[in-house]
């Protein structure tokens, strides 16, 4: 199992193939629809080197760090994500498949995505350490916050040559 | 006439919409086993055996299985000898809903206009479908569908005169057009007949049937083993990944229609199949 400390650098990156294991940790911003349309290719955080988590958690109950934390369907963030990448993101964690632009914006700028599995989202929450919300209180369970993770499993799905695990894997086991 | 308070079907609702999100049903669990332990790909076991683990730390724990914890959709059947009291029956199951997302700590994912997309704060109102039937007895079959799936589901027209083997290529493009991000394993709900507005929601009833069990029409039933064999050979695999695995079950319902019509609604459900029923 690979292990990666975010920022991600374009050496962490290049080591990467479709298929991998790896386990993330350090500091992940989530974003999904709303924030996604507010901050365009800006968004309230430092972008370099960074992974956004495409996702927005349920409520955080007393006593626990935060709530159920699984992935939302990526493409529906595909319009952004090459302007954002452009501008230092580097990685990419959600579930689903992404567009052709995007698949081309992650060779072009060295950059990674990442899958976990949608409806994993109780065992994704004890990998997340602290949580704070940093912008967009006002969106609720769509306000960016910031997520400190250690060992988040996730599988390397898109990676940075472009090699697709979607179309890899279902041609091999396709009859 | 036997009177039954709308208090008991909102705090029914608020319960089941806890229990549905927290504790992963024994035949979707029992399946995620199995696909696990059948599955070929390295990828797709991995991913299959976090799902299972999640279940049963969501279970242990009481927290959702996944943070999409779903619109609610409640199909009431209700006895015609029950008079109800203390206030309005859709009311009483839209305040279950609040409660329940509240109490349970379950996101709140409605909005209150498509347009203009402000959250009501409280997950409600759910979507709601009264059928009257005889007896004296309340039925509340809740499901809690989270919105990836949801989206991937698909209606068609055919002609009365189209084939068994064009209804089935339509119900596996549906599959695989949603490919990875439908939550693979899915489950697929087929609705054949009806009209515009009721395919849909016989899919939907298809998706309430337990894994494991057929139509009871034992042509229908070879061809939902068939679907479901096709489907898997499709290669999508668990979250897209590859794999045998790329759905749970395929449940096919029919109704009566129209000479001229032929309609067939697929509804896709992720593998966090959250549903519970009770009867008052």
């Amino acid at each position: 199992m690979i292990k990666l400390t975010t920022p991600l650098t374009e050496e962490m990156i290049a080591g990467l193939k479709a298929g991998d294991e790896v386990l993330i940790s350090g500091k992940i911003y989530t974003a999904r629809d709303a924030a996604h349309k507010k901050f365009g290719s800006q968004p309230p955080f430092d972008l370099k080197g960074q992974i956004i988590y495409y996702a927005s958690p349920t409520p955080t109950k007393p006593g626990e760090v935060i709530g159920s934390i699984g992935p939302t369907t990526s493409s529906r963030m595909d319009a952004f994500a090459p302007d954002l990448m452009a501008a230092g993101l580097k990685g990419m964690i959600g579930k689903g498949s992404r567009s052709p632009e995007v698949i081309e914006a992650i060779k072009k700028n060295k950059a990674v995505y990442f899958t976990v599995p949608g409806g994993a989202a109780a065992l994704y929450a004890k990998q997340v350490k602290s949580a704070k919300v940093v912008a967009y209180p006002e969106l609720l369970s769509e306000a960016v916050y910031e997520l400190e993770i250690v060992d988040f499993p996730a599988t390397v799905t898109i990676d940075s040559t472009g090699s697709n695990l979607f179309e890899i894997g279902r041609q091999k086991y396709a009859k | 006439m036997r009177e039954l308070s709308v208090k008991k079907i909102s705090t029914a609702v608020r319960d089941l919409c806890i229990e549905a999100n927290t504790n992963l049903s024994e035949d979707v669990e029992a399946a995620l086993n199995k696909a696990l332990k059948d599955e070929e790909s390295a990828n797709g076991r991995e991913i299959l055996r976090q799902l299972v683990h999640n279940a049963e730390i969501a279970r242990k724990e009481k927290r959702p299985i996944c943070q999409d914890t779903g619109s609610v959709v409640v199909l009431i059947e209700l006895g015609q000898e029950i008079q109800l009291t203390d206030g309005s029956l859709e009311e009483a199951v839209n305040e279950g809903v609040s409660r329940g997302y509240k109490e349970g700590y379950l996101r709140k994912s409605i909005v209150s206009d498509p347009l203009r997309r402000q959250n009501t704060g409280d997950n409600a109102p759910a979507f709601i479908h009264t059928r009257v039937v005889p007896g004296d007895k309340l039925t509340l079959n809740l499901m809690c569908k989270g919105g990836g799936a949801e989206n991937c589901s698909a209606l068609k027209f055919f002609k009365p005169t189209s084939s068994r083997d064009e209804i089935g290529q339509f119900i596996i493009e549906t599959v695989s057009k949603a490919g990875p991000n439908a939550c693979p394993p899915v489950i697929v709900g087929v609705g054949i007949g009806g009209n515009f507005e009721t395919a849909p929601l016989t899919a939907k009833k298809a998706l309430l049937r337990e894994i494991g069990h057929h139509n009871s029409d034992s042509d229908l039933a070879k061809w939902e083993k068939e679907l479901l064999i096709k489907i898997n050979n499709l290669g999508i695999g668990p979250m897209g990944l590859g794999g045998r695995t790329t759905a749970l079950a395929v449940s096919i319902e029919t109704t009566p229609c129209h000479i001229s019509q032929l309609p067939v609604a697929v509804n896709i459900e992720c593998h966090a199949h959250r549903a519970r029923k009770v009867t008052l």
